[in-house]
């Protein structure tokens, strides 16, 4: 592992010098990590089970491929604080099949979750509900009689806050993806030239 | 760790190269463990891994010996890895052939050993069936393994037998496990050996920075009082010349962790002992009083440190490791430096020399003058049994110092494996084997029969328990019929030792099932001289203190065969010094209820 100062412009898997912990602020907080893994079998396995292992809570996860077929790309968010952050990404590096991990600064971010509601609507609620879903920029993707089920995508907390006003009408199901993150400005972290 | 290097090209009998031949996946695995080097494969067919037993039978340059049970295959391997630095490897079949397996994988693991595992798996079309001896073993020992494999097609067990042996060997050594499926072994393939690797998420760098060399040789330059903390990295880095080297240019003190005993020698005059829960008072203190400690290969173990908290309050910390996650772990480092050991200790051992050369202003003397008196005044020892029976450090002292430093010593786990590491002196390197980070009860017989495989020139002493030997002890049979004239010490005190010895300590001498049955005044069952005969092994028993020396003469005299010496010795005997459990390693204890006096030593 590379210094962790450096990982928000990435760092490669492999060995290195960590820089000493101790300018690091020690609140747990929500932590982004782009893991890009071989496209194998039992690849995402060995990361979760690796969190597992070391007693590490997942709050999201994402897996999807990337524009290499060779390379997935896992989005993982833990709430730790930098000291085990640095823990968990050692470990990860030492897994065979993980090829990069980059640690994704909010402020530098766009992260996303998509979320699908089936939220309860009648004649009588139904404008309010639709109102509340415009307001969010969310979409209405099926309708029944009763209910309407809204699409909405955004960070944690347009969709916490779009839950939030939903649920007087009464929130029947809910179903939603975890974090995806992508840095901001025309770099990729993504490079076949992590395949050797 | 020595590179992985590619072999000369393999030939079949008629001299033909076997690149680009036709063969079974089967044949291929032979041919590949061939071409990484193999030469000694522990291991027990079944019907998985039929195919693959096949063609060895006629491999030429791979012995393989047939153990009792699969668990003895792992150990033999470990043993035999950790007396030779070559990778070892076991071979087993599916299911319950595999996960026999899994003790032996998790303890290599732990300590660092180069192995390759290879088991045999259901046919693919059979796998996620509940088939006949299916188990996922590859889902088993992901978390005890540095890296598995499940091989499918034939076409794919050259590369990854050949990644196997690299990932094992390289960077901080470990077990590689691959799973080949029945109809990949059964399956027609062109043996081709890969000449790349391939594994772009794997790279690990043995060169340490010139910076952090500068910084922590800096930090070496300034300290009044450093310790040099030397752990298993060492010896698995084949750095012990180098380290060597950095220690007499430095002057500093040094302490060996109990994966590391033997890495230098126990006499030499810069040397602490052992750090840790049982490790001397002088080099418990040392650490705890130091104010920079240069660890190379340790990884702050809970058994060294005692409670992080409070563990060498005054202490920089300069970490060396090939692994980088080992840094600031535990207890975080001031310096870190990541790399091979030997790279390391070459490097600070250039610099140190170059800094000594301009300006040194280092004086140890004080400090030097405290540890001296430290050893003086707190050496290892024991005090005879009140029950008038033989101190078992006695008889391993007596073992170590009749059959010399030359001698490979393999514990089990408990009392005995604490002992043998107090009280023989190691004076070569890869003369120590244990189970430091699992502490598998049942290592030692099978260890020891690998490292007499990898050193059949060498005297290889097992340091058993009763325990601890009646776990694995059928791989006897697998030692006579190979010829494998390992020897056996029993060190026999009926019990659990350990457990007996904290329950004695903690729990109010309530000796909750650790009774065995097998000394003094017992029934003897089993009687392990009657079971060493069963065997056809020689069978010993010493049972007074005026027997030893001559019973250990007569076990040395016996090399056409197993040796198995049962030493009934007292059951109150008792591990000292010892730091308990939960506590800071300045509550150090000599012996029950007593703790140095430091206000009148320090």
């Amino acid at each position: 592992m590379n210094a962790m100062s450096a990982m928000n412009a990435g760092s490669s898997a492999g060995a290195g010098n960590p820089t000493s912990t101790s300018d690091y602020v020690m609140t747990p907080e929500n932590q982004t990590l782009s893991v890009l893994v071989e496209n194998k079998p039992g690849a995402l396995t060995r990361v979760t089970a690796l969190f597992s292992r070391r007693g590490y809570n997942i709050s999201s996860l994402a897996v999807g491929p990337t524009e290499h077929p060779e390379i997935s790309r896992i989005t993982v968010v833990v709430d730790v604080d930098q000291r085990r952050l640095e823990q968990i990404t050692k470990q990860l590096n030492k897994l065979v099949n993980v090829l990069k991990i980059v640690q994704l600064d909010a402020r530098s971010t766009v992260q996303r979750e998509l979320i699908l509601i089936k939220v309860t609507a009648d004649n009588s609620s139904r404008t309010s509900v639709l109102e509340i879903v415009q307001m969010f920029r969310a979409k209405v993707v099926d309708a029944a009689a009763d209910s309407v089920t809204v699409e909405a995508t955004g960070t944690q907390d347009k969709l916490s806050a779009l839950l939030g006003m939903l649920e007087s009408f009464g929130i029947r199901e809910i179903v939603k993806s975890g974090e995806v993150a992508i840095g901001r400005g025309g770099r990729a972290i993504t490079d076949r030239s992590l395949l050797g | 760790m020595q590179q992985f290097t590619a072999m000369p090209t393999v030939r079949d009998d008629e001299g033909v190269p076997m690149n680009g031949q036709q063969m079974t996946g089967a044949k291929a695995l032979v041919e590949s463990l061939k071409h990484a080097g193999a030469e000694v494969v522990f291991g027990l067919p079944g019907g998985a891994i039929l195919p693959t037993y096949d063609p060895l039978m006629d491999a030429e340059g791979i012995r393989h010996i047939l153990v009792r049970h699969e668990q003895g295959a792992g150990h033999a391997a470990s043993g035999y890895a950790h007396a030779t630095g070559k990778v070892g490897v076991c071979l087993a079949t599916s299911g319950p052939g595999a996960t026999n397996l899994i003790t032996a994988i998790a303890d290599a693991q732990m300590d660092s050993i180069p192995m390759v595992a290879i088991t045999g798996q259901v046919g693919s079309s059979f796998i996620g069936t509940d088939a006949f001896q299916e188990a996922d073993i590859v889902g088993m020992t992901m978390p005890v393994t540095k890296h598995n494999f499940l091989v499918s097609h034939a076409d794919d067990i050259p590369k990854v037998i050949k990644q196997a042996f690299h990932i094992a060997s390289t960077g901080r050594p470990g077990v590689v496990l691959v799973d080949v499926t029945k109809d990949a072994q059964q399956a027609m393939t062109t043996f081709e050996w890969p000449d790349s690797l391939d594994l772009p998420g794997y790279r690990p760098d043995p060169r340490p920075h010139t910076k952090q060399i500068r910084e922590a040789v800096s930090l070496l330059m300034a300290a009044t009082r450093p310790v040099f903390l030397l752990g298993g990295g060492v010896l698995r880095g084949r750095a012990t010349e180098e380290v060597g080297e950095l220690i007499e240019v430095s002057g500093a003190p040094f302490v060996t962790t109990l994966m590391a005993r033997g890495a230098l020698p126990d006499s030499h005059p810069s040397h602490l002992g052992m750090p840790g829960m049982h490790g001397t008072v002088a080099a418990v203190s040392a650490l705890q009083r130091s104010d920079l400690i240069v660890n190379i290969g340790a990884r702050f173990d809970d058994r060294v440190t005692g409670v992080l908290e409070s563990f060498a309050p005054g202490a920089k910390v300069v970490h060396a490791d090939i692994d980088p996650a080992e840094i600031s772990k535990n207890r975080e480092a001031d310096v870190p430096i990541v790399g091979q050991a030997a790279e390391i200790a070459r490097a600070l051992t250039a610099e140190l020399r170059d800094r000594i050369a301009a300006d040194d202003t280092r004086d140890y003397e004080t400090w030097w003058n405290t540890l001296d008196m430290l050893r003086d005044n707190y050496p290892l020892g024991w005090t005879e049994t009140e029950d008038g029976f033989t101190a078992p450090q006695k008889v391993i002292s007596r073992i170590g110092a009749i059959s010399g430093p030359d001698s490979i010593y393999v514990a089990g786990v408990g009392q005995h494996q604490m002992w043998s590491s107090q009280f023989i002196k190691y004076e070569n390197p890869y003369t120590w084997l244990n189970s430091g980070g699992l502490g598998t009860m049942g290592y030692s017989v099978p260890a020891a029969m690998g490292a007499k495989v990898g050193q059949p020139d060498k005297v290889v002493w097992s340091i058993d328990g009763d325990g601890c030997f009646q776990m694995t002890n059928q791989e006897l049979a697998t030692c006579v019929i190979n010829n494998i004239p390992i020897k056996v010490a029993i060190i026999n005190n009926s019990s659990l030792g350990m457990v007996r010895q904290w329950q004695n300590l903690f729990y109010d001498k309530r000796y909750s099932n650790t009774d065995l049955n097998t000394g003094h005044g017992s029934r003897r069952i089993p009687d392990f001289v009657k079971l060493a005969d069963a065997y056809g092994c020689a069978g010993l028993r010493c049972e007074r203190d005026e027997d030893i020396d001559a019973t250990i003469q007569q076990a040395m005299e016996i090399n056409d065969r197993p040796v198995i010496v049962d030493f009934t010795v007292s059951a109150d005997a008792m591990v000292w010094p010892m730091v308990p459990s939960g506590v800071s390693n300045d509550e150090i204890q000599i012996a029950q209820g007593m703790s140095p006096e430091w206000e009148r030593d320090i």
